[in-house]
């Protein structure tokens, strides 16, 4: 069960996100549990990337607390925040250079410098070959990318990782290798992981919870089982749309 | 030259003029206007500059280099009208560049102190320096636009506001310098500068018109790179908030 013996990574209290006039996140209160796999799911403009983007830093919210690790948000520094708390977006963003420049930057921007043998590792890690590291990353295919991308925010060693629809554009075999690599980092590291997939059948399979989410709203939270018999009608409707 | 022969000057507004007509090129009427308009501000730009240098009272000089810089401000914040305060961060960049100018060229005595050297120098400093402000402005919103994800990904992996903005700004700066730098490489093989023509036809030395072109040429060259440099510096630190969250101008 999802109770408070579970502690949690990220707690919600009454969160709402406007931009202008529209309200993006309508009074979201929830929280995340620690060194597990939530995963979150809902049609498209629930806002859920939003939430990943409010947990990173990049926003804050409107009104309302959000607590990383019992600390409020507000009281991290920005930079240790975005280290703590790693997010990989869909769009897998590159700088131009080689996949080994994209690896180290994390690293860079610390003025520091990534070992061969730790770019290697993470190279390895995510399922790519070592013969990659030199390449170009623009020419990485969009499963390549994404497997960079998620390698590139492990630089940090987050202890919080936020992947937003990483294998939303990606043929099946790829899906499979990302799905393994996510259980894989939660093993390996103890990473706790949030997930926004559309993939129904990944939230069950990979997720230990789910948050469905619905017109900026949380409706329904609880333990990946719940979407094989959700309570909420309008959850319902959605399972059964997205399974038909 | 005398107001006659400025009188038959004018068959070179209307060559263009019957041209336009033929053609139906519909150019007719802003070539009057740009006419009228030039004739009317040089005219008026002379006699001021010959009362000012009659005068020789430092307070027209001050006050004339302040006017220009009015007009470059009010020109070039136009095109940086998103940026937080970008009046104040042109008012500074141009007195920036004409302090820094004005003070080499006075202070080691490379031109005389007074206001027939100052107010020329000051008015093509200041002139450039507003071109590319208004070429910098340019470049920098859109690299800002299209490099957005790039700047939010350094965010997001740990990065400061300074190292998020860095290839935006670096590239916008590139930009905006590199036709002055270019156009200097073929100074002299394809045209003749104006200020330099305008000297050698009025029957100055070639040789002193080639070193005060010279002149011109080095001071432009710092004016250009300073201004973009100065400009930028001052502008990235108003599209971060506190939190370094990205707030990009014209979005909520």
């Amino acid at each position: 069960m999802m109770t408070k013996d579970t502690q949690a990574a990220i707690q919600f209290s009454h969160v709402t996100f406007k931009s202008g006039e529209q309200e993006i996140l309508h009074d979201i209160t929830g929280w995340f549990p620690r060194n597990r796999i939530t995963t979150l799911v809902g049609p498209s403009g629930a806002g859920k990337t939003t939430l990943f983007r409010l947990c990173n830093g990049l926003i804050s919210p409107t009104s309302g607390d959000i607590y990383i690790d019992d600390r409020k948000i507000e009281s991290y520094d920005p930079v240790q925040l975005r280290r703590k708390v790693g997010i990989a977006l869909q769009s897998a963003t590159m700088v131009s250079g080689t996949v080994r420049y994209n690896l180290a930057l994390p690293m860079e921007l610390q003025g520091k410098e990534l070992s061969d043998e730790r770019a290697k590792e993470l190279i390895t890690v995510v399922g790519l070959d070592e013969s990659f590291l030199e390449r170009k990353a623009k020419d990485l295919s969009g499963g390549q990318r994404q497997k960079l991308s998620i390698a590139r925010t492990l630089v940090n060693q987050p202890e919080i990782l936020l992947l937003d629809e990483i294998t939303s554009s990606l043929d099946r075999v790829s899906q499979q290798e990302i799905e393994e690599l996510i259980v894989r980092i939660n093993e390996k590291y103890g990473t706790t992981i949030m997930w926004i997939t559309h993939n129904l059948r990944q939230a069950l399979s990979i997720g230990d919870y789910t948050w469905v989410m619905m017109d900026g709203e949380l409706v329904e939270t609880g333990e990946s089982s719940l979407l094989k018999n959700p309570q909420n009608p309008r959850v319902q409707t959605f399972v059964k749309g997205e399974t038909e | 030259m005398n107001f006659v022969l400025l009188a038959l000057s004018l068959i070179f507004v209307i060559i263009p003029l019957v041209l336009s007509k033929t053609l139906n090129l519909g150019l007719e009427k802003d070539s009057v206007i740009a006419t009228i308009r030039s004739i009317i501000q040089l005219l008026a730009v002379g006699y001021i500059l010959q009362f000012v240098f009659d005068a020789e009272n430092y307070f027209y000089i001050f006050l004339m280099i302040a006017l220009m810089i009015g007009a470059a401000v009010q020109n070039a914040r136009k095109k940086g009208v998103s940026i937080k305060g970008i009046t104040w961060k042109l008012v500074v960049t141009f007195v920036f560049i004409e302090v820094l100018t004005q003070g080499i060229l006075l202070g080691l005595n490379i031109t005389p102190a007074t206001a027939q050297y100052i107010i020329p120098i000051s008015g093509m400093v200041i002139g450039n320096s507003m071109v590319l402000s208004i070429l910098f402005l340019n470049r920098f919103t859109s690299e800002l636009d299209s490099r957005e994800d790039e700047t939010e990904l350094i965010l997001s992996l740990g990065g400061t506001p300074k190292q998020a903005i860095h290839r935006p700004l670096i590239a916008s700066i590139q930009a905006s310098t590199i036709p002055t730098i270019e156009s200097q490489k073929t100074i002299g093989l394809v045209q003749l500068p104006g200020m330099m023509s305008g000297q050698i036809i009025a029957g100055a030395d070639p040789l002193q018109a080639v070193m005060f072109q010279l002149l011109i040429i080095f001071l432009l060259l710092t004016t250009a790179v300073v201004t973009s440099v100065i400009l930028g510096f001052l502008s990235y630190p108003t599209l971060f908030n506190e939190r370094m969250q990205l707030v990009l101008p014209g979005k909520k």
